[in-house]
Order: C-alpha cells, then sequence, then structure tokens
C-alpha cells in the first residue's frame, strides 16, 4: 500500500525531473558547459507563474507557454555574448563553470532583491484543483498533471532533436563542433539556440515546480542544479533518453526514502550524485564521464 | 692575470692602473670586460669603472637578498599588519573574520590554483572543522586552541572520505564537491542526530570565548597559509602540483606521483579550511549549521582568491584584503546585495580579467619592461 504509493508518486515525479535535468543535459552537450544558473532559471520560471497569475490572471498552463520564447531569446543573446571570450581562455570549461556560478548568483540575489525573499505558492487549483485517483489511490492533482504536461514536452524535445534539421544540426555539435563546422553547420547560432532551448525548458519546469517543490524561494536555484546533475549524471550525460530514466530512478529513489527514512530524504540527490560519480561514472546508459 | 685580458694596453691609465696597482680600488679580476669601458671613460677611469661594477653587481645581490628574504616577507608582513590592525579598528570580529577568509583563499589557491581542481563544495571542510572543533570542546573539554588542531584534523577526515573524487576532472569534481558539502550539511543539521551534533539547534561556545585568544589563532593561521604557499611557489613540490595542472600525464612521465602529490595538496587545503572553521566558530561561539555551510562562504573564498589572482603568494591576500574590506566599508547590511556585487565580479573576472590583480600587475611589469 504504502510502497505502491511511492512507487507511482516518485514515478510520476520522476517524469517532471526528466524535464527539469533535461535543459541542463541539452546546454552540457552544447561545448561542454555546465549550466550552474539552471535551478535559478528553473526558480525564476516559479516566480513568472506567480507574478503573471496574480497580476494578470494567466493561468499557469498558459504561462508554460509564455516562458519559452522569452527564455530561448535570453539565452540565445547570453551563448552569443560570453562565449567568444571563454573559447579565447586556456581553459574554457574550467572558466565557464565559474562564469555560471556567477550568473547563478546574481540571478539569485537580483531575485531575493526584487521580487521576494520568502517563499511564494500559487494555489493548487490554479493548475488542478481536484485530487485523482490511480488504481485505487488518490495523488495529489498538480503532481499528476505536472506529469502529464511534462511527457509531451518531452516528446516534443525528443522529436525536435532526433527528427528535424536543426536537432540534427544541434547533435551534430554536440557529438563534435569541429567536425559540425567542417560540414557547414553554423556551430554558434545552433549552440547559442538550443543554449536558448535548454533555458526554456528549465523555465517550464519552473512553472510546474512552484507547485510539487510548495512553492518558489530565491535560494532554491542551487539545491535544485544539484538534483538536475544528478539525475542527467545518473541517466548518463548527453543522453535524452537516459535524462527520462534517470529523473524516474531518482523520482522514485527520493519517495521510497521519503516514505521510510523521511528526515534522511533531503541527502538522496546527493548520495545518489555522488555513489554515481565514483562507481558508475557513465550512467546507466552509457558515455562516459571520467577523465582524469 | 688582468692585463692579458686588456684590450687596450696603448692607453696610458689603461696600462698605468694594470702595471702598478691592480688592487687601486677596482677588484676588477671577475668582470674583465668592464675594464675598457671604464679605461675610455677618461682620465679618471677608476672611480667611473668602480661606479660601474657596482651598478652591474648591486641589482644582482639585491635580487639573491630578496629571493632569499622573500618567502620571510611574504610571511611576517600579513601577520604583522593583522597584528597591529585592532589598534586602527578596534573591531576584533571583523578582523578575525578576514583573516579567516585569507585562510580560505589561501585553501582554495592550494587546491585551485596549483593542481587546477576548483571545489565548490570547499565550505564543507569549513563547517566540519567549525563543528569538530566545537564539538571537541563541548564534548571532551580540550582547551580551545586544541580545538583548532582538531577542526584541521577533522577536515583532513573528510578529505580523505572525499579523496576518490580527486578521479573526476574539471565540472564532475567541481559539483561532486558541492553535492558532497551539501550532504554533510544536511546530515549535520538532521534533527535525527540531535544528540550527537544538536542538529539545526547551533553549538554555543560562549563558555570558552576568548576574543584575544582567537585573534591570535587566527594570526597563526595566516602565517601557516601564507608560509605553504610561499613553500609551493618555491618548492619541487609546487612544481610538481603545477606541473600536474599543466598536463597529468607528462607529469607523471616526468616521474612525479601525480596521485600522491594531488592527494597531499588535497588535505593541505582542506586542514587550511578546517582550521579557519575553528577559528571562526571559537569567534564568533554561537553559531547554526546554516552560518559554516552557506554557499556563500565558498563563494567568497573563490571570488577573493581569483580577483587577487591564483596561483601566486599575495594574490589571495590583497583579494581578501581589498573585498573583503570593501564589503565593510560600503556597510553592507543586506547580505544580497553582497551576494549579487560578488557574482558579477565573477562575471567580469571570467570575461575581461581572468588572471585577476595578478595577472593585471603582470601585464603592466611586462609593457614597462
Amino acid at each position: 500500500m504504502l510502497l505502491e504509493y511511492a512507487l507511482v508518486s516518485g514515478l510520476l515525479f520522476g517524469v517532471f525531473y526528466a524535464l527539469l535535468a533535461s535543459g541542463l543535459n541539452l546546454a552540457f552537450g552544447m561545448q561542454r558547459i555546465v549550466n550552474l544558473a539552471h535551478g535559478d532559471v528553473v526558480m525564476l520560471g516559479g516566480f513568472g507563474a506567480w507574478e503573471l497569475y496574480y497580476g494578470f490572471g494567466v493561468p499557469p498552463l498558459v504561462t508554460l507557454l509564455i516562458v519559452v520564447p522569452l527564455a530561448v531569446a535570453a539565452g540565445f543573446l547570453l551563448f552569443q555574448a560570453v562565449t567568444p571570450r571563454l573559447s579565447r581562455s586556456d581553459d574554457p570549461e574550467m572558466l565557464s563553470l565559474v562564469l555560471f556560478f556567477g550568473i547563478s548568483q546574481t540571478i539569485e540575489a537580483a531575485a531575493a532583491l526584487t521580487l521576494s525573499n520568502n517563499q511564494r505558492s500559487l494555489p493548487s487549483s490554479s493548475l488542478a484543483g481536484h485530487p485523482m485517483t490511480i488504481a485505487g489511490q488518490t495523488y495529489p492533482g498538480t503532481l499528476v498533471v505536472s506529469a502529464i504536461v511534462s511527457l509531451p514536452i518531452l516528446a516534443a524535445l525528443f522529436l525536435y532533436l532526433y527528427r528535424s534539421p536543426l536537432g540534427r544540426a544541434t547533435r551534430a555539435v554536440m557529438a563534435d563542433p569541429q567536425e559540425a563546422a567542417a560540414v557547414g553547420i553554423a556551430v554558434k547560432r545552433v549552440s547559442s539556440l538550443s543554449f536558448g532551448v535548454s533555458l526554456a525548458l528549465a523555465a517550464m519546469a519552473g512553472v510546474l515546480g512552484i507547485f510539487l517543490f510548495g512553492g518558489a524561494s530565491p535560494s532554491e536555484g542551487v539545491g535544485l542544479t544539484v538534483i538536475s546533475f544528478a539525475v542527467i549524471v545518473l541517466g548518463s550525460l548527453g543522453n535524452p533518453l537516459g535524462t527520462l530514466v534517470g529523473g524516474v530512478v531518482y523520482g522514485i529513489a527520493y519517495e521510497l526514502t521519503q516514505t521510510y527514512l523521511s528526515s534522511w530524504a533531503d541527502l538522496v540527490p546527493y548520495v545518489l550524485l555522488l555513489v554515481v560519480m565514483l562507481t558508475r561514472p557513465s550512467g546507466l546508459l552509457g558515455r562516459s564521464a571520467r577523465r582524469a | 692575470m688582468p692585463e692579458q685580458t686588456d684590450p687596450d694596453p696603448a692607453t696610458p691609465e689603461a696600462v698605468d692602473r694594470g702595471t702598478s696597482t691592480p688592487a687601486a680600488d677596482v677588484p676588477a679580476v671577475d668582470v674583465p670586460a668592464v675594464r675598457p669601458a671604464g679605461a675610455a671613460a677618461g682620465s679618471e677611469g677608476t672611480p667611473a669603472a668602480g661606479s660601474k661594477l657596482g651598478s652591474q653587481r648591486s641589482p644582482r645581490s639585491r635580487g639573491t637578498l630578496l629571493r632569499w628574504a622573500s618567502p620571510f616577507v611574504a610571511v611576517a608582513i600579513p601577520v604583522a599588519l593583522f597584528a597591529v590592525a585592532p589598534k586602527l579598528y578596534p573591531n576584533l570580529l571583523f578582523l578575525v573574520t578576514m583573516m579567516v577568509y585569507v585562510v580560505l583563499a589561501q585553501g582554495v589557491n592550494v587546491i585551485y590554483g596549483f593542481t587546477g581542481y576548483l571545489p565548490f563544495g570547499y565550505v564543507g571542510f569549513f563547517g566540519v572543522g567549525a563543528y569538530a572543533s566545537s564539538l571537541a570542546i563541548l564534548d571532551t573539554g580540550v582547551p580551545a586552541p586544541v580545538g583548532v588542531v582538531v577542526g584541521a584534523a577533522g577536515a583532513v577526515l573528510l578529505g580523505l572520505l572525499l579523496s576518490p573524487l580527486l578521479r573526476l576532472s574539471g565540472a564532475y569534481f567541481a559539483i561532486a564537491t558541492l553535492a558532497a558539502a551539501l550532504a554533510v550539511e544536511s546530515v549535520i543539521s538532521n534533527p535525527s542526530l540531535a544528540g550527537i551534533t544538536k542538529g539545526p539547534y547551533g553549538i554555543d561556545l560562549g563558555s570558552v570565548y576568548n576574543a584575544r585568544a582567537d585573534y591570535v589563532a587566527g594570526l597563526v593561521m595566516v602565517g601557516l597559509s601564507m608560509a605553504v604557499v610561499v613553500y609551493l611557489r618555491r618548492s619541487r613540490f609546487g612544481l610538481a602540483l603545477r606541473a600536474i595542472r599543466n598536463d597529468p600525464v607528462s607529469a607523471a612521465a616526468a616521474g612525479v606521483d601525480v596521485v600522491k602529490e594531488r592527494m597531499l595538496a588535497w588535505l593541505i587545503s582542506s586542514a587550511l579550511a578546517g582550521a579557519a572553521g575553528a577559528v571562526f566558530a571559537w569567534g564568533v561561539s554561537v553559531f547554526y549549521p546554516t552560518a559554516v555551510f552557506g554557499i556563500s562562504t565558498s563563494v567568497f573564498a573563490i571570488v577573493f582568491a581569483l580577483f587577487g589572482g591564483v596561483g601566486t603568494a599575495w594574490g589571495p591576500l590583497v583579494g581578501t584584503a581589498v573585498l573583503f574590506g570593501l564589503y565593510q566599508a560600503i556597510g553592507v547590511s543586506d547580505p544580497q546585495y553582497a551576494q549579487g556585487i560578488y557574482g558579477l565580479l565573477i562575471v567580469a573576472l571570467v570575461l575581461f580579467v581572468p588572471g585577476g590583480l595578478a595577472g593585471v600587475a603582470r601585464s603592466i611589469r611586462r609593457r614597462r619592461a
């Protein structure tokens, strides 16, 4: 009974976690940038949903669409602005890490100063009022709806990557930027656009996250980045299908701990991340992460 | 002997000097090439030659003196400055915190500046040091200075535990240490362990509070951290670390024990952070897990080190003094302002001055030369 509940809610959360992490995964594919501001973009998505709901009465499901063009544009411009300087340095990967760390801190501080220092939440009725029953057990409506909404977004990402010309170019750049450039792909433009898409995924996850995390607060970014990183490492870096697997494994592990050892549940992402990195660095589905 | 090297025996002064008064006042034996110039300078050949010799030799001797003295200077000056600082600015807690950040920035310098590993979770060692020392003081009653040593030892233990992370590279290492720090914090602040760690309810060291003694502990740590970095700058060990940083495979091929040396640097760096945490805990005397595990401590240490310039002895010290002093001078009441300013500063540093202040100084010197 308890076990069944933990497994199903873990699965539902897992689909959402896959959405949460997929943006980070896509960004990582672009010139190995670890976007440490990922969690902060998620947080901004949550605040966006709050502001639009209380300011203009926009339902969160509509906000989900509104944030996409904004995030794509922001990501595109940011990437165009910083990468030329980064790629001129001797250690671009390390510097990009430090750079995005700085951006993350800036976003967090700016959000705390201008939006609110406290947690903000939306009434669950604005997404899904009623709890839903699956196989005889009731689950929060927001959780079920979030999972149902996340699936088509993930499917769209998959179709974009594997069925569209732009997605094919994106995968080519992820595999090898130099080769991609050699066959005539506009590497910089494709990378910038993908970075924008990755931020859009993060912001969409944030809109749903304000319900699933019980609210949005400026300081949640770092923790969310680590969770997302745990999910993509779990599922193996650079592999969109792996992210889905990683998300589900993470979701179930978290819910099981929450059910049986609730005070230790916060440790799950960190321990999972460390264990996977050290014992199975290539993730559950392949490609190597460890190089030293 | 000098006569043989004289190319211009026809000049009377030269001949005269060479034959009659070889030891007049110029021990020209060791630098024969100077003599013709001195001789050609005119009738008063000897003083001219003498001054020329002097000007040639003195920078060399001053250089060796500097080389010999500079490590002591690099340790003595910061310690002396901090020792007199309370006379000028009697806010001891601020000065102790600044010293703590000097030690932390040097610790980041040791591991990032010399080996290229960037630990975002560096604060984990700081927090463990604070807790190890406090619990030792409270539970076993050791004197507070011993507590500082225990703090360093606790952090070294954590460093050993986390040493497999050194197998990861670049971003993976950075994020794994961050996860480790968050994990340690969530263990220590877990209410289930409140019997041992006091969980989220914090630590009260009021019984051993002694601001002056803590200040001395801070001075010792500043001196030690400077000494460590100076040693790394000048020793084979430091050279080996930099070789590993540049290219681990070539370093190994050249006979550097990559795993051992890297591990040593990692443990030194964690010991520095642990001791810093202990000094901080003793200084503030009442604190909560969030105060010693806040990610902003990592941010500050990294920013200070980068701002001053990593891989140098003075960079992190100057970076901390300038930025942390600025922080106090502005009188930032809201920590978010500082966080935002430092965030932007990181961005600006990475994009425009990746070498920090030391890099700027170096390029100015090079342009002038």
